[in-house]
C-alpha cells in the first residue's frame, strides 16, 4: 500500500486584494472581491501541498495524494491547482448546504468525506484560511478524526509508521514526533510551494473531480448548523491622522521627523 | 445537569512566573465574573510549578487556582494540558472559559471546544456578556485585519481564545486571597501522542520583541538584508529592538523570529517605528496595541500613513541616515 495523503485545500478570496477594492456584502454577510479579481487556492495551503509533494518525491512511486476541498462552488482552474503541482485526486464536497460554513461545521463535513476516503497515513492542513482567519478546522478534524495533532510545521519527514515535524514556535524551533496516522498544518516558512509545470497542467487538464454532495456524506443535517453565530461583519473606523513631516529634502524630513519625537517624548 | 457558574481561564507560564498573557485574562475574566456575580479561577499546569506561579495568578485576580504537576506536560504540553483542561471543565462547568491565543493557546482551544462540541470565538479582541442566557459575544478580527466579525456563542460553556495585547493586565494586589487546589489527575501516556524531541531557542540576545519599548520595523522596500543593520544600530540606541514584516522573513533578509503581524509577533511598543512597510492589515494585525506608529515610506498612499501619528514620505536611503544621526545626537545629549 503506498503512504496515502490527504491534502484539505480552501478556495478563498486573493488576501493580495488590496482593501480599498475589498466590500461586505450586507446580506451574504463576508467580504467580496470586485467581479474580475479571481479567487486563489489558501496560501497556506499550497504549502501544505508542498509539503506533500516533497514527501512524494522523497519516496517515488510509493506516495498517493488526495486533496480535499469543501464549498458551495469552485473555480475549476484554481481549485486543480494542487493537480498541476502534482497531487493525484481532486475531491470535491461540493453543497448549497456547504455555503459559508462555520468551522465546527466544516470540520464535520471534511472528517465524514475522510472516512468516507478509506484508509490514510496523513491528513494536511494550512495553517489557517486567510478569509477568516479562523484556525479551527484542523484542530477540529483532528478531535472528530481521534488523530494525534501537529500545527505550524516548516518541516515534514515520515519515517516508517512515524511523522517528524520541525514547527515554528516563537523565538526558536521545536522538533516533534507522532505515531501515524496524524493531521499537521502546515506554514509559509516550509519555503516558496512549487509553480506547476507544463505536464502538470496538461495531467490536471485530463483529470475529472470526483464530487460528493451531503448526501454522499450521510451528514446529520443538526452539524452543519453554525456553532459560533456571526452576527455583523464591518470595517473598522480608523481615527488617526497623520501628521506629516515636512522639510527641505528627505535627509532634512529625516533630522524634523527625530527632533519631532523628541518633542513629543516619544525618544 | 449541573448548575454551570464562574469563569475559568486556561493559564501558562513563562521562566517560572505567570505568563503575562495569563495577566490579562485574568483581568478580562474578572470583568465578566462580576457581571455574573460569579468567581474566577485559574488552571495551571507544567512538569513543576513554582509557587510564584500560583501567588502571581491569585494576586492578578483568581480566586481559585487549580494546579497540575506532571512529567508529560513537558513532553507533551499540549495533549496533556488538553486533557486536564477538559476534565476541570467538566467537573467544575464554568460558564466561560477563557485561553490565550498562544502557540499552545492555539491548539488548547478548538481542541477543547470540538471535544465539547461548542463553538469557540478564536482570537477574540473584544469580549462581553451581558448575562447567561444571553450569550457570550466577541469581536475578532478577519480577512487577515480587513473587517472585524462579531460573534456569538449561545451554548455554555462559552469558549473564547484571546489575543495577547488586547486587554491591559490589572493591578498586582498582593493582598488577595485566593485558594491553591493541587490536581493529581491520572494521565496515562495513551493521552500522549506528540512527543517533543527537541526545543532549540533561536532568539538573539537583548531586548525581546514583544516585550520591547520601542520597535524598529523594516519592510520590503528596503531591498535586501544590508539595511537591517542600520534598523539594529537605531534599535540599540533606543534600547528597542528589530522587527521586520513577513516579505523581508520570506525573502529570507532576517529570521522568521523577526516577524510582526497575524502570523507573526504580536508587539506592544510606546513607539513602532516603521521604515519601508506598506502596512498591509495582516501586518497592522501585529501590532494594533502599539501607541504610537512612525513610517518612513516613500509612497504617501501606502495605508501605512493610515495607521501612523508621525509620517515622513521620503526615500529611506537618504531619510533613515539623517534621522539615526540626529536620534543619537540628541539621546547622547539626553
Ligand atoms: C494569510 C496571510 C498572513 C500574513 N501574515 C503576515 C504577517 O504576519 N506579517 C506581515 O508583515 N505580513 C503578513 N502577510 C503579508 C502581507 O499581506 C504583506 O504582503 C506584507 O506585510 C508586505 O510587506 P512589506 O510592507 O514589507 O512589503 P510591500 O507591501 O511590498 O511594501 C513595501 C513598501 O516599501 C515602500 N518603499 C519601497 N522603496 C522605498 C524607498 N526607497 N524608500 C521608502 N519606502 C520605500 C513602498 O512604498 C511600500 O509601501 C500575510 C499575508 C497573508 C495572506
Ligand atoms: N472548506 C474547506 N475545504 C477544505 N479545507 C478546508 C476548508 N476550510 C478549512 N480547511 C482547511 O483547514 C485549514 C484551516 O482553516 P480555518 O480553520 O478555516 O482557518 C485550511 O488551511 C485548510 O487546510
Amino acid at each position: 500500500m503506498p503512504l496515502h495523503i490527504i491534502v484539505c485545500v480552501k478556495q478563498v478570496l486573493d488576501p493580495e486584494t488590496p482593501a480599498s477594492a475589498l466590500r461586505i456584502d450586507p446580506q451574504l454577510r463576508r467580504m467580496v472581491a470586485p467581479a474580475n479579481v479571481p479567487p486563489v487556492v489558501n496560501g497556506f495551503d499550497e504549502n501544505a501541498v508542498e509539503a506533500a509533494l516533497r514527501i512524494k518525491d522523497a519516496r517515488p512511486g510509493d506516495v498517493k495524494i488526495t486533496v480535499l476541498s469543501c464549498g458551495k462552488s469552485f473555480a475549476m482552474e484554481v481549485i486543480k491547482k494542487p493537480l498541476s503541482m502534482g497531487c493525484d485526486e481532486l475531491v470535491l464536497l461540493q453543497d448549497n448546504a456547504f455555503d459559508n460554513l462555520d468551522a465546527f461545521a466544516t470540520a464535520h463535513v471534511l472528517a465524514a468525506a475522510i472516512k468516507k476516503l478509506g484508509a490514510f497515513d496523513i491528513v494536511l492542513c494550512g495553517r489557517q484560511a486567510s478569509d477568516w482567519d479562523q484556525a479551527q478546522v484542523p484542530q477540529g478534524l483532528a478531535q472528530l478524526l481521534g488523530l494525534p495533532g501537529v500545527t505550524i510545521a516548516k518541516k515534514v519527514e515520515v519515517t516508517d509508521k512515524k511523522v517528524r515535524v520541525e514547527r515554528v514556535v516563537p523565538g526558536g524551533r521545536e522538533v516533534v514526533e507522532a505515531s501515524l496516522p496524524a493531521l499537521i498544518t502546515v506554514t509559509n516558512e516550509l519555503g516558496q510551494p512549487r509553480y506547476p509545470n507544463l505536464r502538470g497542467i496538461m495531467a490536471a487538464t485530463r483529470k475529472q473531480p470526483v464530487v460528493w454532495k451531503a448526501g454522499d456524506l450521510g451528514l446529520d443535517p443538526a452539524l452543519l448548523q453554525p456553532a459560533v453565530e456571526l452576527q455583523e461583519l464591518f470595517i473598522p473606523v480608523q481615527e488617526k491622522n497623520v501628521e506629516i513631516i515636512e522639510g527641505e529634502d528627505d535627509a532634512d524630513k529625516g533630522r524634523k521627523l527625530a527632533l519631532k519625537l523628541r518633542e513629543a517624548k516619544l525618544i | 445537569m449541573s448548575s454551570t457558574s464562574g469563569v475559568l481561564v486556561v493559564g501558562e507560564t513563562q521562566n517560572g512566573r505567570l505568563a503575562p498573557v495569563t495577566a490579562e485574562l485574568l483581568g478580562l475574566a474578572r470583568s465578566l465574573a462580576r457581571g455574573l456575580q460569579e468567581q474566577v479561577a485559574v488552571v495551571l499546569g507544567a512538569e513543576k510549578l513554582s509557587p510564584e506561579a500560583a501567588a502571581d495568578a491569585i494576586a492578578y485576580g483568581a480566586e481559585t487556582v487549580y494546579t497540575v504537576e506532571h512529567a508529560l506536560m513537558e513532553q507533551s504540553p499540549v495533549e496533556a494540558m488538553l486533557a486536564v483542561v477538559e476534565r476541570v471543565v467538566r467537573e467544575k462547568t464554568p460558564t466561560v472559559v477563557l485561553v490565550g491565543k498562544t502557540l499552545a493557546g492555539s491548539d488548547l482551544g478548538p481542541g477543547l471546544a470540538f471535544r465539547l462540541g461548542v463553538g469557540l470565538a478564536q482570537d477574540c479582541i473584544e469580549v462581553t456578556l451581558d448575562s447567561k442566557e444571553k450569550g457570550l459575544v466577541a469581536v475578532r478580527p478577519v480577512y487577515g485585519g480587513v473587517a472585524m466579525a462579531r460573534v456569538a456563542l449561545k451554548r455554555m460553556p462559552y469558549v473564547a481564545t484571546v489575543r495577547p495585547k488586547a486587554f491591559d493586565p490589572p493591578q498586582r494586589d498582593t493582598s488577595r486571597k485566593g485558594e491553591v487546589v493541587a490536581l493529581n489527575p491520572s494521565l496515562d501516556a495513551s493521552v500522549a501522542r506528540v512527543r517533543v524531541l527537541e526545543r532549540a531557542s533561536e532568539e538573539s540576545a537583548g531586548v525581546r520583541l514583544e516585550d520591547a519599548r520601542v520597535v524598529v520595523g523594516g519592510g520590503r522596500g528596503l531591498g535586501g538584508p544590508e539595511p537591517f543593520q542600520m534598523l539594529e544600530e537605531l534599535a540599540k540606541l533606543l534600547g528597542g529592538a528589530v522587527g521586520a514584516s513577513r516579505a523581508v522573513c520570506d525573502a529570507g533578509w532576517v529570521p522568521y523570529h523577526y516577524q510582526i503581524g497575524l502570523t507573526g509577533k504580536t508587539i506592544a511598543p510606546d513607539l513602532y517605528i516603521t521604515v519601508a512597510i506598506s502596512g498591509a492589515s495582516q501586518h497592522m494585525a501585529g501590532c494594533s496595541g502599539a501607541r504610537n506608529i512612525v513610517a518612513i515610506n516613500k509612497d504617501r498612499d501606502s495605508n501605512i500613513f493610515k495607521e501612523a501619528r508621525f509620517g515622513v514620505v521620503a526615500d529611506w536611503k537618504k531619510a533613515l541616515p539623517a534621522f539615526a544621526e540626529t536620534v543619537k545626537e540628541l539621546v547622547k545629549s539626553g
